[in-house]
């Protein structure tokens, strides 16, 4: 669906993408992570053509987003961060203006665009669908924006950091609408985030951008299992508390129990987070070193 | 079904929303109640003034040219408004992400400010035909030359709103770059008093744009052909207005695809964001 690879990108002799390579493959859920400034934003520009690399390569369904025509547009979905925009208009008037353009672009198989009630229900705000949408909240209004962005029925979806301010309510209404997108109609999502529960809940896969590029790749799990020292161990003999980190939780409980035997008093084996594992894995690209086995993991 | 022409249509309806969406608001209302009370207030006082060795009364003179710079002022200012604003809001850029959006937005956006005409000349025809008398004297004749000049002037005015409104940087700056140079040109352009009383260069200057031309067509509809003398060259000249404004017409139709394309390319989420910073902290 997605394949970029030395994709470069630089504002005067800033440099702000250094060789981005990544592949969104069908069905996938995608997550792409990193610190602000890390060029989350920019590449995804790129991917939805609203901007031009420096250098590289970018396969978008096919097609260089560049280039690609307007049958193409009608095939990728794109939800924007909207602010005051159609602030006279009602969600059900915006969306059916809207979705009236990919009617040309409707087959048998992908019957475009959705029909809107069905829609504003899916995404919550069949009671608001005559409001004027200037009166909508925050949390509605992004809603508003995912409906706009889904109404074509697209076949590759990107988000831009798509729950910014959503309540927590609102948050997980929002990743049950990503779940249903992606298990029923099999679109494939690019999404960015730096909330790292998201990513977690969310993605088939992460990818971790810092420093212009990507630093690891996979599910959350398997990036957890790429940083040393993945657990730590705490136990007690009485009075006195221990910590260890370790990469050999088995072996090294079995080592505590050989040697202390009952005079264990307590004990407690603690996972590393997908925050650990993230601030780890950003932290080693700011150092500059190659990120070691890391890197090497991704750029294959 | 051809999805040009289908976006088209879409364009013209999105055009007739804005309109009607327009009328409802109070905002736009107080728009066109303040416009037209202020010109009939400004024409009220100087009822009793005649313009001097015409016999004609300074409203039946005036009101001509005041609605020819209205329609100047209006689908020049207003388009360059709306398109800087809308760069900045994400409208243009929802746009931008659908097929053939561009050409359903832009054709909104000439449908709407066209339609929005309509209000803000009626404002102020209707209670000037019922306050002051002797203000047509064309006849139908003289509505027809009403109808062809709006429309040529329209032609010739949008285009130059639409550029405007994709150069400016932001929306604070329209005032600047657009208000104060049309507002600059109306002055010149022979609608408060007649264009003799300017220096030869300035009338010069005033006659490469279309504002001249617009108040010139509409008091060679108006007023009675005994009021020719009050022109330049003691003359109508309707062939050169004809002129003047289809090749304006034909400049900005040339033009304008080609700066809107450059400005919608221009266009991305990260610019849309960045102008929402700005004006909070503009707010602030």
């Amino acid at each position: 669906m997605v394949r970029t690879s030395g994709l470069r990108m630089s504002y005067g002799d800033q440099e702000v993408l250094s060789g981005v390579d990544l592949e969104v493959h069908p069905g996938e859920v995608v997550c792409l992570l990193g610190p602000n400034g890390a060029g989350k934003t920019t590449t995804i520009e790129i991917l939805e053509g609203f901007r031009l690399p420096s250098a590289g390569e970018v396969r978008v369904l096919g097609e260089d987003p560049a280039t690609a025509g307007d049958a193409w547009r009608a095939r990728v979905g794109v939800v924007l961060q909207s602010w005051r925009d159609h602030a006279r208009w009602t969600p059900r008037r915006l969306l059916t203006q809207l979705g009236g353009y990919f009617e040309p672009f409707s087959t048998p198989e992908r019957p475009r665009p959705y029909e809107v009630d069905h829609l504003l229900a899916t995404v919550g705000l069949a009671e608001h669908a005559d409001r004027k949408i200037g009166t909508l909240s925050g949390g509605q209004r992004r809603r508003l924006d995912v409906a706009v962005g889904i109404i074509g029925r697209p076949e590759l979806l990107f988000l831009d950091e798509p729950t910014a301010g959503f309540d927590p309510q609102a948050r997980r209404d929002f990743h049950e609408l990503v779940h249903r997108l992606s298990d029923l109609e099999g679109t494939s999502i690019l999404l960015t985030t730096h909330d790292l529960a998201e990513a977690e809940k969310l993605a088939d896969r992460i990818l971790i951008l810092a420093h212009g590029r990507i630093v690891a790749s996979g599910s959350a799990d398997e990036l957890t299992r790429q940083v040393a020292g993945t657990a730590e161990v705490r136990w007690a003999c009485g009075p006195d508390r221990f910590v260890h980190p370790t990469d050999d939780v088995v072996g090294f409980v079995r080592r505590l129990f050989e040697e202390h035997g009952d005079r264990l008093t307590d004990l407690e084996v603690r996972r590393a987070s997908l925050e650990d594992t993230y601030l780890a894995m950003v932290q080693r690209a700011e150092s500059g070193r190659p990120a070691g086995p890391v890197l090497e993991e991704v750029t294959r | 079904m051809n999805p040009t022409r289908h976006a088209i249509g879409l364009g013209l309806r999105r055009g007739w929303t804005e309109f009607v969406l327009s009328l409802r608001s109070p905002q736009d209302q107080g728009f066109y109640l303040f416009t037209a009370v202020g010109t009939l207030v400004y024409l009220w006082f100087n009822r009793d003034n005649e313009l001097e060795g015409t016999g004609l009364m300074y409203p039946t003179y005036a009101l001509p040219s005041i609605l020819g710079a209205l329609v100047a002022f209006g689908v020049v200012i207003g388009p360059a408004f709306a398109l800087a604003m809308e760069r900045e809001d994400g409208t243009l850029l929802r746009h931008k992400a659908l097929p053939h959006g561009m050409q359903g937005y832009v054709t909104g956006q000439l449908t709407y400010h066209s339609l929005g005409l309509l209000p803000s000349l009626l404002t102020i025809l209707v209670p000037s035909f019922l306050l002051f008398d002797g203000l047509m004297h064309g006849g139908a004749a003289g509505w027809l030359t009403v109808a062809w000049v709006v429309v040529l002037g329209l032609l010739a005015t949008l285009p130059l709103g639409m550029i405007l409104g994709s150069v400016v940087p932001s929306t604070q700056k329209v005032g600047t770059w657009g208000m104060l140079p049309v507002l600059l040109l109306t002055a010149i352009s022979g609608i408060f008093f007649p264009i003799q009383v300017m220096w030869g260069w300035v009338q010069a200057i005033a006659q490469v744009f279309p504002v001249y031309w617009i108040g010139l067509g509409l008091r060679s509809a108006f007023l009675p052909d005994s009021a020719v003398t009050v022109e330049l060259g003691d003359s109508w000249r309707t062939g050169v207005t004809v002129l003047v404004l289809v090749t304006w017409a034909v400049l900005g139709a040339l033009v304008t695809p080609r700066v809107l394309r450059r400005m919608a390319r221009r266009q991305s989420g990260s610019q849309v964001q960045a102008a929402r910073e700005a004006t909070l902290q503009w707010v602030h």
